[in-house]
């Protein structure tokens, strides 16, 4: 096998299991050191540096840091339930507990480069591309049609889920880097704002058209049927204070969660979720059906909508067709009539939250920017430009609905573009992550990093008791985790960015290493193809998405290979190499935002 | 050493034996010796070993004598019984506790000095017995706990780190093993677990007195240019007469190989000792043939290893001394205490 390039800044990247699915490649283990040393303002500021929201996220991010991380697999067959780490409520951990850090925070640029940009839209994808565009001079300025910046975050999602405060904060910290934000005035040309003679244009106006439900009654009984997302920000901005005590809330995702939540606390004491799918297909977070299950509201799978009933103009409640799930020989599931009789369900009101839709009515299509056949702006994967070269998407209004990670992530990497783009570079050249090793040795048996294992399981987030959260909309349900709880399961990290680092030259093949692994991830063979070799390690290598680490040049003419899928990183190995081919050495990986090397990274505390 | 415990945590995919128990059942406390100990693996082999024999740990005593070798037996087999002797004097413990239990399977535990130096009157009456046991030497010829002196294993010839050249003759453990009727003597090398695991699950097997002098390259004193005991001079010197399979009954005998190449000994119980010969015309149940074959290999400045004399049906000290087949401790009063009248046709007997 080809030895592994460690000096690729990839290759171990991808060890950190966590930080490579961050869409926004979060320096997880990081932080979490940092808040397990209570160094909370500092974990706070890597966040920020790369996800610019950490109170909001760490309350609502949707967490593809937790299905990929390593204690989930590791906790395998050596705990009840295996559970990954609470990696995104340690984010709220460190937003809750930090100290002021708005002297830390880049001042607004003294020196303007004389470039404008305008934002459509105040959602997160926007106040990215402004956080990483307004330090390096440029003027920036943000459309919404709403009175108050942030976007969905502000509208969608409820309060007993997010505080206002947190919203204000995290959105006040960007607006306070000089942007100008003009309020309630919503962008209906591109046409007209490009001719304002902006230098380029991001759109990141999400996708804020709700799916409605084209059934019979519809049009009857509408003064009880609502949209999903639009009621929510009804609710949000208290225009709605009540609903029905019957509610039905249609639709397996996220929103739909927020909705059936949401009317708990306005009046509906009887509140039901009913999907289509299965209750294991539905869209939304495991957690968030949880979280549903916990206050009282009952999932029913299976239900597809039928009807709107509806006497005198009144809406008296839906029918549904029972189904159950088909598979085909390719294992395609479709949806068939179970043959039970149709189901009638009594209700007062109907929230319907089956899906969200871009809307681009305000997009001239003469202007060079090319749609595609679902109506969707033509925009490059890679540097976020549609086709008309000065205007940029990201967020929902790029690809379609997504998370606020997501939006984030497509913020940072259109701002390089339009920063590029300003520059009169070529967008297309996309700079390298930033990647440093630096050795944890302290002493003998001494590293820097807290390598001893902890056995615990996860620890669950405190909760407001039920029957307080339920009575009011603006109470917090989650009392987030406080210093020692959080302190506990920061522990449960396994430092994945602590690399085994191997040295073959000063290999003398003692197996030291293979005998005191607690996982069985090293062995010394004789090489071979990659799938041979996977088949004959100490510990069979069959988890294909992690990588094997390679290294030639032993004396023996062997290979090493260490399988890093279930690495404790316990530093077990450099502690009974005799010799120091086995070293741990931290890895830091910093993705590189608009400007590269114009502005220095924030400086920590006490580093 | 490490002061970290090792994580309880394991491979997901950690294998369980026929009892129930996985490979990490079978290991100690952590070690304390040096990093890159041989003596180490040794003792990893042992836990590979136990656990693929499907041992119960409880069934097992460890006993061993003084020295760096002696100490592994904590790092092993934590589920054990252990017994940490006199410098030198675990032979007579093992041998005493094997005639008071013989149900127990005995490992015994020791290095070059321990049997060497002050055990060797201990060594050779052990061997002569044939006590039923296994003995292993962790043999890294020096002294590492005093600081690096030449052990009675060290070859003559050889340099100490410090650059001073032995004058005196080895002792060759595995040789006077043979010559003193030991019927399983072997010889490996720590950083060959392929080799050594095999040849420890036959000694455990094999029911008469089973030696095996394991070279054990010591990281801090010996594993330099000079030293006949260091990883790189084992490595390039080292030559293996056979390699050993072990087949348990309810193992499936799976590869095939042509005759000639194959020499097999039936054990008592049923298993198998397969041996595939690497040394052309080596016959492992010829022990003057083998003793002659080890020395000219030495003389030829090879380290011959492998198992190297094996007996078919070895006799033990129980046989020889017609003891009774319960363990003492299993024995009851009427078996203890036979009454007045079978003291009386005694004592008519010797009238």
């Amino acid at each position: 096998m080809q030895p592994t390039n460690v000096s690729s800044p990839d290759y171990f990247h991808k060890v950190v299991d966590c930080q490579w699915a961050c869409p926004a490649h979060t320096p997880v283990p990081e932080y979490i050191r940092l808040i397990a040393a209570g160094r909370y303002s500092d974990a706070y500021l890597i966040n920020w540096e790369s996800n610019v929201f950490p109170g909001i996220l760490g309350r609502t991010c949707d967490r593809p840091c937790e299905p990929a991380c390593r204690r989930g697999r590791v906790e395998e067959a050596n705990n009840a339930s295996p559970e990954p780490v609470a990696i995104c409520r340690l984010k709220r951990v460190a937003a809750d507990l930090k100290d002021d850090i708005r002297d830390r925070l880049p001042k607004p640029a003294r020196q303007k480069n004389g470039k404008r940009i305008a934002c459509v839209g105040a959602g997160p994808a926007s106040l990215t591309v402004a956080r990483d565009l307004l330090p390096l001079g440029y003027h920036v300025v943000i459309y919404d049609g709403d009175a108050r910046a942030g976007g969905m975050i502000r509208t969608q999602i409820p309060r007993f889920r997010l505080p206002e405060s947190v919203i204000d904060e995290e959105v006040g910290y960007v607006l306070n880097l000089g942007a100008e934000f003009r309020a309630g005035t919503r962008v209906d040309s591109l046409k007209s704002l490009l001719a304002e003679n902006y230098d380029a244009v991001f759109v990141g106006s999400g996708a804020p058209r709700g799916r409605d439900l084209d059934i019979p009654g519809r049009r009857e009984a509408a003064a009880n049927i609502h949209i999903g997302i639009d009621w929510l920000s009804s609710v949000s901005f208290g225009h709605i204070e009540k609903i029905g005590k019957r509610v039905i809330v249609l639709g397996g995702g996220n929103t739909a969660m927020d909705c059936c939540r949401s009317s708990r606390r306005l009046g509906g004491d009887d509140v039901k979720v009913i999907v289509r799918s299965g209750f294991d297909e539905m869209k939304a977070s495991p957690w968030e059906k949880e979280d549903a299950q916990h206050e009282g509201i009952p999932i029913i799978n299976f239900h597809v909508p039928k009807a709107f009933t509806h006497e005198n103009g009144k809406l008296t409640g839906m029918t549904f067709e029972v189904v159950e799930a088909k598979y085909d020989a390719n294992g395609k599931r479709s949806l068939v009539p179970s043959g039970q009789p149709d189901v009638h369900v009594e209700c007062d009101d109907v929230l319907i939250a089956i899906g969200q839709e871009n809307a681009f009515p305000w997009i001239e299509r003469d202007i060079g920017l090319d749609f595609d056949k679902w109506g969707m702006p033509v925009v490059d994967k890679t540097t976020f430009q549609s086709t008309q070269a000065k205007v940029f998407f990201g967020g929902d209004a790029a690809f379609g609905p997504k998370n606020i990670i997501w939006a984030v992530a497509h913020g940072h990497d259109a701002a390089i573009s339009i920063d590029k783009f300003c520059q009169a570079e070529d967008v297309a050249v996309r700079p390298p992550p930033m990647m440093n090793l630096l050795s944890q040795k302290m002493g003998i048996h001494e590293w820097s990093y807290d390598n001893a294992i902890t056995a615990d399981s996860r620890y669950k987030v405190p909760l407001k008791d039920v029957s307080i959260a339920l009575k009011s909309i603006k109470v917090e349900v989650e009392l987030g985790f406080d210093a020692k709880l959080g302190f506990k399961e920061a522990q449960r990290c396994l430092n994945c960015d602590v690399q085994t680092v191997f040295t073959a030259k000063q290999c003398i093949e003692c197996d030291a290493c293979v005998d005191i692994c607690p996982m069985d991830c090293i062995t010394f063979t004789e090489d071979g193809e990659e799938a041979d070799v996977r088949k004959r390690l100490t510990a069979p290598a069959l988890n294909l998405t992690q990588d094997l680490y390679i290294s030639g040049g032993l004396k023996t003419g062997r290979i090493m290979a260490k399988d890093e899928d279930v690495c404790l990183h316990c530093g077990l190995c450099a502690e009974r190499c005799p010799t120091g081919a086995w070293d741990m050495q931290k890895s830091f990986i910093e993705m590189t935002h608009a400007g590269c090397g114009k502005h220095k990274p924030l400086p920590l505390a006490a580093e | 050493m490490t002061y970290l415990a090792k994580p309880k945590l394991h491979h997901p995919k950690l294998p369980t034996n026929a009892l129930g128990y996985t490979r990490r059942d079978y290991e100690g406390a952590i070690s304390t010796l040096c990093a890159g100990c041989g003596h180490d693996s040794i003792s990893a082999a042992i836990i590979q070993a136990c656990f693929e024999l499907d041992l119960p740990p409880h069934r097992i005593a460890k006993l061993s004598g003084i020295g760096c070798s002696s100490k592994t037996p904590t790092y092993f087999l934590g589920n054990s019984h252990g017994f940490n002797s006199v410098h030198g004097r675990m032979p007579s413990v093992l041998t005493g506790a094997n005639l008071a239990n013989r149900d127990l399977i005995y490992l015994g535990v020791s290095g070059d000095g321990d049997s060497a130096s002050i055990g060797l009157g201990q060594f050779a009456h052990v061997m002569r017995r044939g006590v039923n046991m296994t003995y292993i030497v962790e043999n890294n010829g020096v002294y590492g706990l005093t600081k690096g002196q030449f052990s009675a294993t060290s070859d003559k010839g050889s340099k100490s780190k410090r650059g001073v050249v032995n004058a005196d003759e080895a002792i060759d453990l595995a040789a006077l093993a043979m010559q003193l009727g030991a019927t399983y003597v072997a010889r490996s090398f720590s950083g060959d677990k392929a080799q050594l695991v095999p040849l420890i699950k036959g000694a455990l097997l094999h029911p008469g007195a089973a030696l095996l002098d394991v070279i054990s390259p010591c990281v801090a004193f010996n594993n330099h240019t000079g030293s006949t005991k260091s990883y790189d001079y084992v490595r390039e010197h080292n030559e293996a007469v056979n390699y050993l399979d072990v087949i348990t009954l309810h193992k499936e005998i799976t590869t095939e190989y042509s005759p000639g190449e194959l020499q097999e000994v039936r054990q008592h119980d049923g298993s198998i000792l397969r041996l595939r010969k690497l040394h052309e015309g080596y016959d492992a149940s010829d022990r003057i043939a083998a003793m002659n074959f080890l020395q000219e290999s030495k003389a030829e400045g090879e380290i011959a290893t492998g198992l190297l004399f094996v007996e078919e049906d070895p006799a033990d000290l129980h046989a020889a001394s017609n003891t009774v087949a319960t363990p003492l401790n299993a024995l009851e009063t009427a078996d203890l205490v036979p009454g007045a009248g079978a003291l009386a046709k005694i004592n008519a007997g010797l009238r």
